[in-house]
C-alpha cells in the first residue's frame, strides 16, 4: 500500500507541471503536424509544397472516409486539414467531418470540430445547417465547456433562418448564473441582430436586462448591441443616455473592479464603447449633449497618461466632442488635445492627429492655421499614408485662392502613388476642386489633362463624362466658352502631335469627342490635318475598340473638304471589312456621311444644340411595334426580376392539368395604367405578371402572396396620377438644380487675408502662405455644418427657364410628338385654360391637327350620359381636364344626339365624340349597340358659311369588317346642316382596341378638293354581349373550347359577397351573364357578337379572383381578360 | 467591428486568419495576399495604420509576426492596436514567451485564445487573468483525457464535472490512483468526491482497472 501511494507522489509533479505550462509540452516533434510542418519548411520550391500537401490532402481523405477512424485521430487529422487550408489549399471534403467532428466528439474532439467549422465555413454555407442540431444539444448540456463552445460558434457563425430554432435556449442563458455564460449569450444575440434584426426584435427588454447586469463584462458586451441600434435609430434611446453617462462616470472614476483595467487604465474598450454611443446620441440634440459635456470633460482630464490606450480614449474623445453639440470650452480643450496628437513625434499619434483635424477643419478652419507648419512637414513626410491624410486636410481647405498649389501637391502624389484605390478617389477629388475653383481655362485644362493621364482606366467613369458635359453646356458667357474650348483644342492638337501612344483610352476617347465637336473654332487648323491626326490613333496597337469608335465618330463630323474626304475614304475602307461590327458600323456611316455632306450636315448638326433632346423614356414609340408583335404571338416581355421568380417556379410541381393551347398571353401585358398615351404600356405589364404567377403558382400561394403585395396593381396605381404627368414632361433633367446654385452664390463670403508668418524657413513659409490662403482668422467659425461653398467658376448654365418652357410646351405638343394620338378634346380643354390665346391662332391649330380619337368611354344608357367619371378617366384625352371638356361637349352632343337615326334611338350607345375638325367641318361620331353588331354613326356639322359639294367619306378598318348602312352618303351639305352615315361594324379577330379609320373629301365652291382623316377607336368590350346559357350548356362547351387564360384580379372587397360584388361590376360593365355563383366560385359567359362565345371561371382565392377563360377563339380570353382589369379597376 | 485579422511571418507566410465577416475564399486569398505585400512593403518606422479600400488596416509587428487587422472606418486604431498587444500578452503568459515556432505548431491552441478573447469581431473579455482561465479549464480536461485515453466512458465523466478547477484536480488525483489500485478508488470517493459523479466513476474506474 505504501509504495502505491509513493508512486502516486512521484508521479503528482510531472502532471502539476504539465497543468502549470499547458503549451510547453506541445512542440512534440512525434506529431503528425509537426511532420508535416517540418515537411513543409525543408522544401525549397513552391512547386514541391504543392506537391507535398496534394499528397497530404489524399492520405487524410482516405482517412477521414474511412470508418474506422476513431474521433481521437479525427481531430488530429482535422487540425492538419485546417493547416493546409491555411496555407491556401482547398480541402472541402473535411467541412462534413469537421461538422461531425463537433457533433459526435467528445469535449476536446468537439472543440476541434467546432474550431475547424468557423474556420471552414461562413454564415451562408449550406453545411452550417447541419450544425444546427449539435448546438441545440451543446446548449442544453449540463457542461459549461460545452454550453461555452456552442455559444463561441453562435456568435461567430449561424444560419438566419434557424435563429428561431436556438434563440429561446440563448435568451435562457441570459439568466445563467455563470457571467462567462451570459456574456457569450449576449453576443450571440448582438450576432443575430446584426444578421436578423428582426427576429430578436421581441426580446429588447432582455437586452436591457443586460445592460443592467451586475458583471460590468456582461453590460459592455451588451453595448455592442446598443450601439448598433442606436446607430439605425438614435431617437428611440435617448431615455438611456443619463444611464450611459453614469456609466462612463464610474468607470472612469475607477469604480471598476481591477480585473477590468488595462495597463491601469480602466476598461477602455468600455470607455470607447460608451463615448462612441454618446456621439450618436448627442449629436444635433442639444438638450441630450447637455447631459454629457460633464462626464467628457472629466474624461478629458483622467486621460493623462503617456500611453497608447489613454490615447486611444482622447482620441475617441475628441471626435465625440466635436459630433455632439458644440459647447465653446470643451471644444477648446478638445482642439488642444488634436494639437498634441498633431505634434507628437509618435507617427501614429500624428497621422491620428491629422485625421482629427481633416474631421474638424470645416468647422473651424483656424485650427488649421495654427498647425500650418506640421502640416507642410507632413506633406513631405515619407510615409505615403502621413502624405495622404495631410491631402486631404488639405482638400478640405481648399477655396479659389489657394486651389492651384493644393492641386499642384495632389497631382504630385499621384505621380508617385501606385495604389489604384487611392488614385481613383484622388483623382476624383483634384477633378472635383478643378470644376469648382479653377482660376482660368489654362490651368482647367491642364490640370484635366493631367487627371486624365494618370488616372487613366481606373478612374471614375463620371469625371470625364462630367467634363465633357462641362464644355459641351457652356457657361454663362459665350465667349468664355468660346475661349475654354478653343484651349481645350490647341492643347490636345498639341498633345496628339506628340506621343499619344503613351495616354490612357479614356483620354484619347475625351481627345477625339472634343476634336470631332470643336477643333473647328480654330481657325487655322484644317480639318484633314485633325482627321490624319484621329486617323493615326486608329492604327496604333493599343488602342480599344471603343476608343476607335469614338474616333471614328469624331472622323464622321469632321471630313469635309476633298482631303479630309480622302482621307475618310482611306480609313472607312480600311475598316469596313473589320472583324469587329461596331467599328465596322461606324465605318460605314463614316465613308456614307463623307460623300454626301449634306445628309452628314443634317445628322451631325455643327455645335449642334444638344440640350433639347428629348427622351421618352416610356419607349411609348415602340407600343406599336410590341402589340403587333404580341399579336403575332411573341411572348410579353418579362422583367428579370420575373424570368427569375419563373424559374423558381417551374421548379414547384404543377398541379393544374396543362392548358391544350399555348396562351398568347396578352393579359399579362395588359394596360393597367396610361402612364404613356398609348396602345400597351410596358411597365405595366408587371402588375400583370406577377399577379398572373401568383395563380399559376398552386400550391405556393403562400409564399407568392408576399410577391404580389409589392407588385401588385394596388401599390402601382396609388403612383399613377404623378407617372402619369411626370411622363408627359420629358426634359433632359439639370445637372444641379439652380437654385442651389444660387444659393452657393448668395451664401459665399470671402475675404481674403494675411496668413500670419511664423518664424520658419522662408520656403516653408511660403508654402504655408500660398497653402493657406484665404482661410480667415477673422471669419466667424461656422460650427454647425459645413463652411459655404466657394462661387464655382465653372458654373453650369441654368436651365429654371427652358424647363419651365418646355413643360408647358409639353402640356400641349407632346403627345403629338409622342404619337400621334392628339385628339381635338385636348387642345378644346388646353385653349379652355389658356384664353389669351387669340381667335385665329386657334383654328389654325385646330385645321392642322389630324383628328385621332380614342374613344374607349363607356357605352351609357340613353338616360346617363356621361355619368361616369371613373371610365372618362381611362381615357387619356379626358384625363388632362375632366371638367372642361364636358362642359364644352354637351350642348353640342346633345343637339347631335337629335340627328341620331330613329332606329338606333332605343339602343344603348356612346358618347358622342368628335373625330376632325376644319374650319368648313367637324366630324363626330358614336357607336350604338345592335344585337348582332355595332353600328358606328359619324355625324357630318357643315359649321361653314357655304354648302359643301361632292362629300366622299370611306371607313376602313384593318381589325373589323366594315359595311355601309342605309342610303350612300351624303353627296352635298347644306351650310350648318348634319348629315349622318352609318357602318356596321363585325369583328374580324379580337384585339384589346380596335380602331377605324376613315377619309372624307370634299369640295368647297371656292377651293378645290379638300380631304380630312379621322380615325375612331373602340375597345373590344363594345362587342362583347351577354351569352343566356344554363350551368349543363356551361359544363359542355366548357370542355369544348381550346384556347384559354388564367390570371387573377382584385376582387372589391368593400362589400359584404366580395365574388357577387365583384361579377356585378362585371356584368354593368361588360355585358357579361351571370351563369351561376356557388359558394367562392362563379361562372360567367359571354359572346362577342353572336358567334363567339367566351367562358369565364371564377374563384376566390387568397384574396383575389382567379379567373379562367376558355373560348374557341384565339385571343378572344385575353382581350376579355384585360377588359375585365380594367372594369375592376376603374369601379 | 473587426472584419478580420491576419498573423504573417516577415517572409509572408500566414500564420493564423480569422474572418468575422462572410467572404469567399477568393476573396480571402485576393485579400490576404494583397494585405501581406502591402504591409511587408511598409518600413519600420512608419504609420501602424493604412486606409485599405474602404477599411482601414492597423498593423504591428513582434519579432518575426505581423499581427493586421482590419476594421472599418468608425472604429479607433488605437484601441485595434492595444487589441493585438493584448492578444501578444496572452499568448505570450500562455506559452510562456511565445515565439513564432510556437505558434505554428500550436496554431488551434493560438485560435483557441482569440476566440475566447475577440468573439464575432469584438473583445469580448479583456482581462487577461479571465481569458486564460477560460483556457487552461479546457486545456486541463484535455489533459485529462490525454491521460486517461482512450476509454468512452472516462470522456462522459468529463462532460459531467461541472465545476471548474478543485474538483477537477481531485478528480484527477483519483483516477491516478484507480489506474494504480483499484481497491484505493472506494475508499477515496467516499469522503471526497461529490454525490453526482459517484456513479460514472464506479464505472470508469472498474473499466480502466
Amino acid at each position: 500500500m505504501s509504495d502505491v501511494v509513493e508512486k502516486t507522489l512521484t508521479a503528482l509533479p510531472s502532471l502539476l507541471s504539465l497543468d502549470s505550462q499547458p503549451g510547453s509540452a506541445k512542440l512534440s516533434s512525434t506529431s503528425k503536424l509537426g511532420s508535416l510542418i517540418r515537411g513543409i519548411t525543408e522544401l525549397t520550391s513552391k512547386h514541391e509544397e504543392e506537391k507535398l500537401i496534394q499528397r497530404e490532402l489524399l492520405s487524410i481523405k482516405e482517412q477521414v472516409a474511412s470508418p474506422n477512424t476513431t474521433m481521437r485521430q479525427m481531430k488530429e487529422l482535422m487540425v492538419r486539414t485546417i493547416y493546409c487550408e491555411m496555407l491556401g489549399y482547398e480541402a472541402s471534403f473535411s467541412y462534413i467531418h469537421a461538422i461531425k467532428l463537433a457533433q459526435q466528439g467528445s469535449v476536446l474532439e468537439k472543440r476541434v470540430g467546432y474550431l475547424a467549422v468557423s474556420l471552414f465555413l461562413n454564415e451562408s454555407h449550406e453545411l452550417l445547417l447541419l450544425l444546427v442540431n449539435t448546438v441545440l444539444k451543446d446548449l442544453q448540456s449540463t457542461n459549461l465547456i460545452e454550453v461555452c463552445m456552442a455559444l463561441t460558434v453562435v456568435s461567430q457563425m449561424f444560419p438566419k433562418d434557424m435563429i428561431p430554432a436556438i434563440l429561446p435556449l440563448v435568451e435562457e442563458k441570459l439568466n445563467h448564473p455563470k457571467e462567462i455564460i451570459r456574456r457569450k449569450a449576449v453576443l450571440a444575440l448582438y450576432k443575430f441582430y446584426l444578421i436578423a434584426p428582426n427576429q430578436v426584435q421581441h426580446i429588447h427588454n432582455k437586452f436591457r436586462k443586460a445592460l443592467c447586469d451586475k458583471d460590468p463584462g456582461v453590460m459592455t458586451a451588451s453595448l455592442h448591441i446598443y450601439l448598433q441600434m442606436i446607430q439605425e435609430n438614435p431617437e428611440g434611446y435617448k431615455d438611456l443616455t443619463g444611464s450611459f453617462v453614469t456609466i462612463l462616470k464610474q468607470v472612469v472614476g475607477g469604480k471598476l473592479p481591477m480585473d477590468f483595467n488595462y495597463h491601469s487604465v480602466p476598461a477602455p474598450w468600455l470607455q470607447i464603447q460608451l463615448l462612441r454611443i454618446l456621439s450618436l446620441l448627442g449629436k444635433n440634440d442639444p438638450s441630450t449633449s447637455e447631459i454629457m459635456y460633464e462626464v467628457l470633460d472629466e474624461s478629458l482630464r483622467r486621460a493623462g497618461m503617456n500611453h497608447n490606450i489613454t490615447y486611444a480614449i482622447l482620441y475617441e474623445c475628441v471626435k465625440c466632442i466635436y459630433t455632439i453639440h458644440p459647447k465653446s470650452d470643451l471644444l477648446e480643450k478638445a482642439a488642444k488635445c488634436i494639437g498634441n496628437f498633431v505634434l507628437s513625434p509618435k507617427i501614429n499619434l500624428k497621422y491620428l492627429g491629422l485625421k482629427a483635424l481633416t474631421y474638424v477643419v470645416q468647422q473651424d478652419p483656424k485650427l488649421a492655421l495654427q498647425h500650418q507648419m506640421t502640416i507642410i512637414e507632413c506633406l513631405d513626410h515619407p510615409d505615403l499614408i502621413i502624405k495622404r491624410e495631410t491631402l486631404e486636410l488639405l482638400f478640405r481647405i481648399t477655396n479659389a485662392q489657394n486651389v492651384t498649389v493644393i492641386v499642384e501637391k495632389m497631382l504630385e502624389f499621384l505621380r508617385i502613388s501606385k495604389d489604384d484605390h487611392n488614385t481613383i478617389d484622388l483623382v476624383g477629388k483634384v477633378a472635383e476642386l478643378a470644376e469648382k475653383y479653377a482660376p482660368d481655362n489654362e490651368w482647367f485644362i491642364e490640370t484635366m489633362n493631367t487627371v486624365f493621364s494618370i488616372g487613366g482606366d481606373v478612374m471614375q467613369p463620371d469625371i470625364p463624362n462630367s467634363f465633357l458635359k462641362l464644355l459641351s453646356e457652356g457657361f454663362d458667357s459665350v465667349e468664355e466658352d468660346r475661349k475654354l474650348r478653343l484651349f481645350a483644342v490647341n492643347s490636345y492638337i498639341s498633345l496628339l502631335q506628340g506621343e499619344p501612344g503613351k495616354l490612357p483610352q479614356r483620354f484619347l476617347q475625351v481627345i477625339s469627342w472634343v476634336l470631332g465637336e470643336y477643333s473647328y473654332l480654330k481657325e487655322d487648323l484644317e480639318s484633314a490635318a485633325v482627321l490624319r491626326l484621329l486617323a493615326k490613333l486608329l492604327d496604333m496597337k493599343n488602342s480599344s475598340s471603343e476608343t476607335k469608335s469614338w474616333v471614328f465618330m469624331a472622323m464622321t463630323k469632321l471630313c469635309e473638304g476633298t482631303a479630309g474626304v480622302s482621307v475618310a475614304q482611306e480609313v472607312s475602307e480600311t475598316y469596313s471589312s473589320s472583324m469587329d461590327t461596331v467599328l465596322r458600323q461606324r465605318a460605314q456611316e463614316l465613308e456614307h456621311l463623307s460623300q454626301d455632306s449634306e445628309l452628314c450636315a443634317k445628322v451631325l448638326p455643327r455645335g449642334g444644340d444638344r440640350e433639347h433632346v428629348e427622351v421618352d423614356s416610356s419607349l411609348s414609340f415602340l407600343d406599336g411595334f410590341v402589340s403587333e408583335a404580341l399579336a403575332a404571338g411573341a411572348a410579353p416581355y418579362k422583367p428579370p426580376h420575373q424570368r427569375q421568380e419563373e424559374l423558381a417556379q417551374a421548379k414547384v410541381l404543377s398541379l393544374e392539368p396543362y392548358s391544350l393551347s399555348l396562351p398568347i398571353s396578352m393579359s399579362s401585358c395588359s394596360i393597367t395604367d396610361r402612364q404613356s398615351p398609348t396602345l400597351l404600356s410596358m411597365s405595366s405589364g408587371l402588375s400583370g405578371d406577377s399577379t398572373d404567377l401568383s395563380h399559376k403558382g398552386g400550391s405556393t400561394t403562400l409564399k407568392l402572396d408576399g410577391v404580389k403585395r409589392v407588385w401588385g396593381r394596388e401599390g402601382y396605381l396609388s403612383q399613377k396620377e404623378p407617372v402619369e404627368e411626370s411622363a408627359q414632361v420629358e426634359v433632359p433633367s439639370p445637372v444641379r438644380s439652380p437654385n442651389q446654385q444660387e444659393e452657393g452664390d448668395s451664401s459665399h463670403s470671402q475675404t481674403p487675408t494675411v496668413t500670419p508668418t511664423l518664424g520658419c524657413e522662408q520656403e516653408k513659409q511660403q508654402l504655408a502662405s500660398s497653402l493657406f490662403l484665404g482661410l480667415s482668422t477673422q471669419s466667424p467659425v461656422c460650427l454647425m455644418g459645413k463652411s459655404e461653398p466657394a462661387p464655382q467658376r465653372f458654373r453650369r448654365k441654368a436651365k429654371s427657364l427652358n424647363t419651365s418652357e418646355q413643360i408647358s410646351n409639353s402640356l400641349i405638343s407632346s403627345p403629338s410628338a409622342v404619337d400621334n394620338l392628339l385628339c381635338n378634346n385636348l387642345l378644346d380643354s388646353s385653349i379652355t385654360s389658356e384664353p389669351d390665346l387669340s381667335p385665329p391662332e386657334r383654328t389654325t391649330e385646330l385645321t392642322t391637327a389630324n383628328g385621332t380619337c380614342n374613344t374607349e368611354t363607356a357605352l351609357t344608357d340613353s338616360g346617363m350620359k356621361g355619368s361616369n367619371p371613373a371610365l372618362n378617366r381611362d381615357n387619356s384625352v379626358d384625363a388632362t381636364d375632366p371638367p372642361s371638356h364636358e362642359d364644352m361637349d354637351r350642348p353640342k352632343n346633345v343637339c347631335l344626339m337629335s340627328h341620331l337615326p330613329a332606329e338606333l334611338c332605343g339602343l344603348a350607345h356612346s358618347e358622342i365624340t368628335p373625330l376632325c375638325t376644319n374650319q368648313s367641318l367637324s366630324l363626330s361620331a358614336c357607336h350604338v349597340q345592335k344585337e348582332d353588331s355595332l353600328v358606328l354613326v359619324v355625324f357630318i356639322n357643315n359649321c361653314s358659311d357655304s354648302d359643301i359639294q361632292q362629300t366622299r367619306i370611306q371607313v376602313d378598318s384593318e381589325d373589323l369588317e366594315v359595311s355601309c348602312v342605309g342610303d350612300s352618303p351624303v353627296e352635298e351639305l347644306r351650310s350648318l346642316s348634319v348629315a349622318v352615315c352609318q357602318y356596321s361594324l363585325t369583328v374580324k379577330r379580337p384585339l384589346v382596341n380596335v380602331e377605324v379609320v376613315g377619309m372624307i373629301s370634299y369640295q368647297l365652291p371656292v377651293v378645290t378638293t379638300q380631304e380630312l382623316q379621322f380615325s375612331y377607336k373602340l375597345p373590344l368590350s363594345s362587342f362583347i354581349r351577354p351569352l343566356m346559357v344554363s350551368t349543363e350548356e356551361y359544363g359542355t362547351m366548357w370542355l369544348a373550347f381550346s384556347n384559354d387564360t388564367k390570371q387573377n384580379l382584385t376582387l372589391i372587397s368593400d362589400e359584404q359577397e366580395p365574388l357577387a360584388a365583384t361579377l356585378n361590376v362585371l356584368r354593368k360593365k361588360l355585358q357579361l351573364h351571370i351563369v351561376e355563383i356557388i359558394g367562392m366560385e362563379g361562372i360567367v359567359a359571354c359572346s362577342l357578337l353572336q358567334d363567339q362565345p367566351c367562358l369565364m371561371h371564377c374563384r376566390v382565392h387568397a384574396g383575389t379572383l382567379a379567373v379562367w377563360l376558355r373560348s374557341p377563339t384565339p385571343d378572344l380570353p385575353d382581350c376579355l381578360i384585360y377588359h375585365c382589369q380594367r372594369a375592376l379597376q376603374c369601379h | 467591428m473587426m472584419q478580420f485579422m491576419l498573423l504573417f511571418s516577415r517572409q509572408g507566410k500566414l500564420r493564423l486568419q480569422k474572418w468575422y465577416v462572410p467572404l469567399s475564399d477568393k476573396e480571402k486569398k485576393k485579400i490576404t495576399r494583397e494585405l501581406v505585400q502591402t504591409v511587408l512593403a511598409r518600413k519600420p518606422k512608419m504609420c501602424s495604420f493604412l486606409e485599405w479600400r474602404d477599411l482601414k488596416i492597423v498593423y504591428k509587428r513582434y519579432a518575426s509576426l505581423y499581427f493586421c487587422c482590419a476594421i472599418e472606418d468608425q472604429d479607433n486604431e488605437l484601441i485595434t492596436l492595444e487589441i493585438i498587444h493584448r492578444y501578444v500578452e496572452l499568448l505570450d503568459k500562455y506559452f510562456g514567451s511565445v515565439c513564432e515556432l510556437d505558434i505554428i505548431f500550436n496554431f488551434e491552441k493560438a485560435y483557441f485564445i482569440l476566440d475566447e478573447f475577440l468573439l464575432g469581431g469584438e473583445a469580448q473579455e479583456t482581462s487577461k487573468k479571465n481569458v486564460l482561465k477560460a483556457i487552461e479549464q479546457a486545456d486541463l480536461l484535455q489533459e485529462l483525457c490525454a491521460f486517461l485515453s482512450p476509454s468512452p466512458v472516462m470522456s462522459t465523466l468529463m462532460c459531467l464535472c461541472t465545476d471548474w478547477l478543485p474538483s477537477l484536480l481531485l478528480l484527477l488525483l483519483l483516477l491516478l490512483l484507480s489506474t494504480l489500485h483499484a481497491e484505493l478508488l472506494s475508499a477515496w470517493h467516499l469522503f471526497l468526491c461529490p454525490e453526482h459523479l459517484t456513479l460514472s466513476l464506479f464505472g470508469g474506474g472498474g473499466q480502466s482497472t
